[in-house]
């Protein structure tokens, strides 16, 4: 039997079916078409601009100089003062509510709602339906961070003109490193659990408190450095955009107590939000290809 | 030709057997009803051929193909509906069916002309644009069906699929079903409704308790209604009957043991011997001039063996 350019497969009386690749790219563009049809994609966009909308009229109103100081002794770049108060400050907010909104019940919404059902009983595999939600979900997260960022940098570029720092560069691919992870993560809490809402509050509390609580226990009371928490490594996006790149040290408390307080370093993050992304991805997958559609 | 085969088939969550050891080998351009109550292991069958969930042990194969080793392959040539799936709501049918075709790898030109004409075979071409979020759970399960036609294949799964229908729409449906088999297609349907399988299907498969308990013909299905291992049939008429046309001139027909009025159109006839007796006995009541309409297999004949195999159920 002759093979045709981009197709893969055929049984006799069936006609070719595409490949697995090809099948990703056609679940990656319909999910992103019900994101664009419903409105979970415009209420996260419309969230990012409620964010850069405060944050654009909080510069305005008290000045760029109050609002993102830059003081001689401690600061060598107003714009990296900028960038540093307005991206470092709120990004990682936006990228998490990314993960609960595209990710949070991804795989779970499936089970759920039973919309599985239809996709499920066709000859794809579910690795493919994993893999293009996921990208689906990457994409509009994308969309919505590229926006936030272009809003980002027409602030920057009013009150400093084309001078805007290399660092932001470096933050905002750390960012989109973050934002994989993140989705790797919540994609695979929504393949632990069959309802929605328990995969969407699970990788809510996870994101908005626990993490930072127990990165604040580990780190400020028992003194152990947090690097299994991702939030851990995803201090580098903040601290990659600060004038001075903040280390691991020492510091003598309130009392005369030593403590350390700790950092990422680049490499360190990169590591922690790489191995969090592979396993958590890894895992999911696994997880929804032997769940069953009871 | 298209196959379906179980092999040892069985299911178990924990403690308890949901499917036991199921052998069932259908071949061939036909349809097979697959029969029995609530939690029989009906739908467990269903999905365990389409993958949703994995066998205990055994096999699942389509035209030879395991499913569960490559399903890809083995669902090529399967238009399956199970469980009356949800589509998301943001889509419009034609969205959810442009995503099918591009799954199953309908070409670009093929595509439209495709979605239009099996939306038009389901009755929904009126709302093909709309989003299927506003669609009623009928509304919904014809698109389903449609999503099950959209690559013409040679095997259908179907799991009770007039669910949700109304009456209009479960008519439609056993035609769509009766048009595929002239279309050489092998369905492979499971559904409460006995006189839905006698209207439209071949075979029947009875399942209980996980057990299969029957497979075979509908007509030598039926013909364990009857003490005597007999057949029934029942004949409508255009025209009242009297009773003694029906004692004397039917009752005494060859083969025929006994026949009965059930109303002034309808007669019941008791008859043995095989599928060339049935036809000898179809020729012989039209011979008559009684004004018959139809002439089919009781209804009641597939009841009563269901009733007696499915014992003991809930």
């Amino acid at each position: 039997m002759s093979k045709l350019p981009g197709k893969s497969l055929s049984t006799p009386g069936s006609r070719l079916l595409p490949t697995s690749v090809s099948q990703v790219g056609t679940i990656t563009k319909y999910e992103l078409l019900n994101y664009f049809r419903s409105r979970r994609f415009f209420i996260l966009l419309a969230i990012g601009l409620i964010i850069s909308g405060l944050l654009t009229a909080l510069v305005a109103y008290y000045g760029v100089s109050n609002v993102a100081p830059c003081l001689p002794n401690t600061c060598s770049s107003p714009p990296l003062a900028f960038y540093s108060f307005w991206w470092g400050s709120s990004i990682t907010f936006v990228i998490v509510l990314s993960g609960i909104f595209f990710g949070g019940d991804a795989i779970s919404g499936e089970f759920q709602n039973k919309t599985g059902y239809f996709l499920v009983a066709n000859p794809l595999r579910r690795s493919s339906i994993y893999i293009g939600k996921w990208l689906g979900a990457l994409t509009a997260s994308l969309i919505v961070l590229a926006i936030y960022a272009a809003i980002t940098v027409g602030n920057g570029l009013y009150y400093f003109g084309a001078n805007v720092p290399y660092q932001f560069a470096e933050s905002l691919s750390f960012s989109i490193l973050y934002l994989i992870a993140v989705l790797g993560f919540t994609f695979f809490f929504s393949s632990l659990f069959k309802s929605s809402s328990m995969s969407i509050l699970v990788t809510a509390i996870l994101f908005l408190f626990a993490f930072s609580l127990i990165q604040l226990i580990v780190s400020g009371l028992v003194q152990v450095e947090p690097w299994f928490i991702i939030t851990y490594g995803s201090g580098i996006i903040g601290n990659v955009l600060m004038d001075t790149y903040p280390t691991t040290q020492p510091i003598r408390g309130p009392g005369g107590r030593d403590s350390t307080t700790f950092a990422a370093t680049i490499p360190e993050g990169i590591a922690i939000l790489l191995i969090y992304f592979f396993a958590t991805a890894v895992l999911g997958l696994v997880l929804f290809e032997r769940k069953e559609f009871t | 030709m298209p196959s379906i085969v179980a092999e040892n088939l069985t299911k178990r969550y924990g403690s308890f057997t949901a499917l036991s050891n199921l052998n069932l080998k259908i071949e061939g351009s036909k349809c097979v009803g697959f029969l029995g109550p609530n939690g029989a292991g009906k739908t467990t069958t269903l999905k365990i051929f389409t993958d949703m969930i994995r066998a205990s042990e055994g096999r699942a194969l389509i035209n030879g193909v395991d499913v569960h080793l490559n399903k890809k392959k083995a669902m090529s040539s399967v238009g399956a509906l199970i469980e009356s799936p949800e589509i998301y709501p943001a889509l419009t049918p034609r969205d959810a069916l442009s995503m099918v075709a591009e799954i199953r790898g309908l070409p670009r030109a093929e595509k439209r002309k495709k979605i239009e004409e099996v939306v038009s075979e389901v009755k929904m071409e009126e709302w093909l644009d709309k989003k299927v979020g506003k669609f009623s759970k009928g509304m919904k399960q014809r698109i389903n069906i449609a999503a099950a036609l959209l690559s013409d294949p040679d095997v259908f799964l179907l799991d009770e699929p007039t669910t949700g229908l109304d009456p209009r729409g479960m008519a439609e449906v056993r035609d769509i079903v009766k048009s595929l088999k002239t279309r050489n297609r092998l369905i492979f349907m499971s559904s409460h409704l006995l006189n839905e399988v006698q209207d439209i299907c071949d075979e029947v498969a009875m399942i209980d308790h996980g057990k299969l308990l029957v497979y075979d013909s509908l007509s030598n299905v039926t013909s364990r209604a009857s003490s005597d291992g007999g057949n029934i049939v029942e004949v409508e008429l255009l025209r009242d009957i009297d009773e003694r046309t029906v004692n004397d001139d039917i009752a005494s027909l060859a083969n025929v043991s006994s026949a009965e009025r059930s109303d002034p159109r309808k007669v019941r006839i008791h008859f043995s011997g095989n599928i060339q007796n049935q036809e000898r006995l179809l020729l012989e009541l039209a011979n008559l001039k009684i004004g018959m309409i139809s002439f089919h297999p009781s209804a009641s004949a597939l009841e009563d063996t269901y009733l007696r195999l499915i014992k003991d159920t809930l």
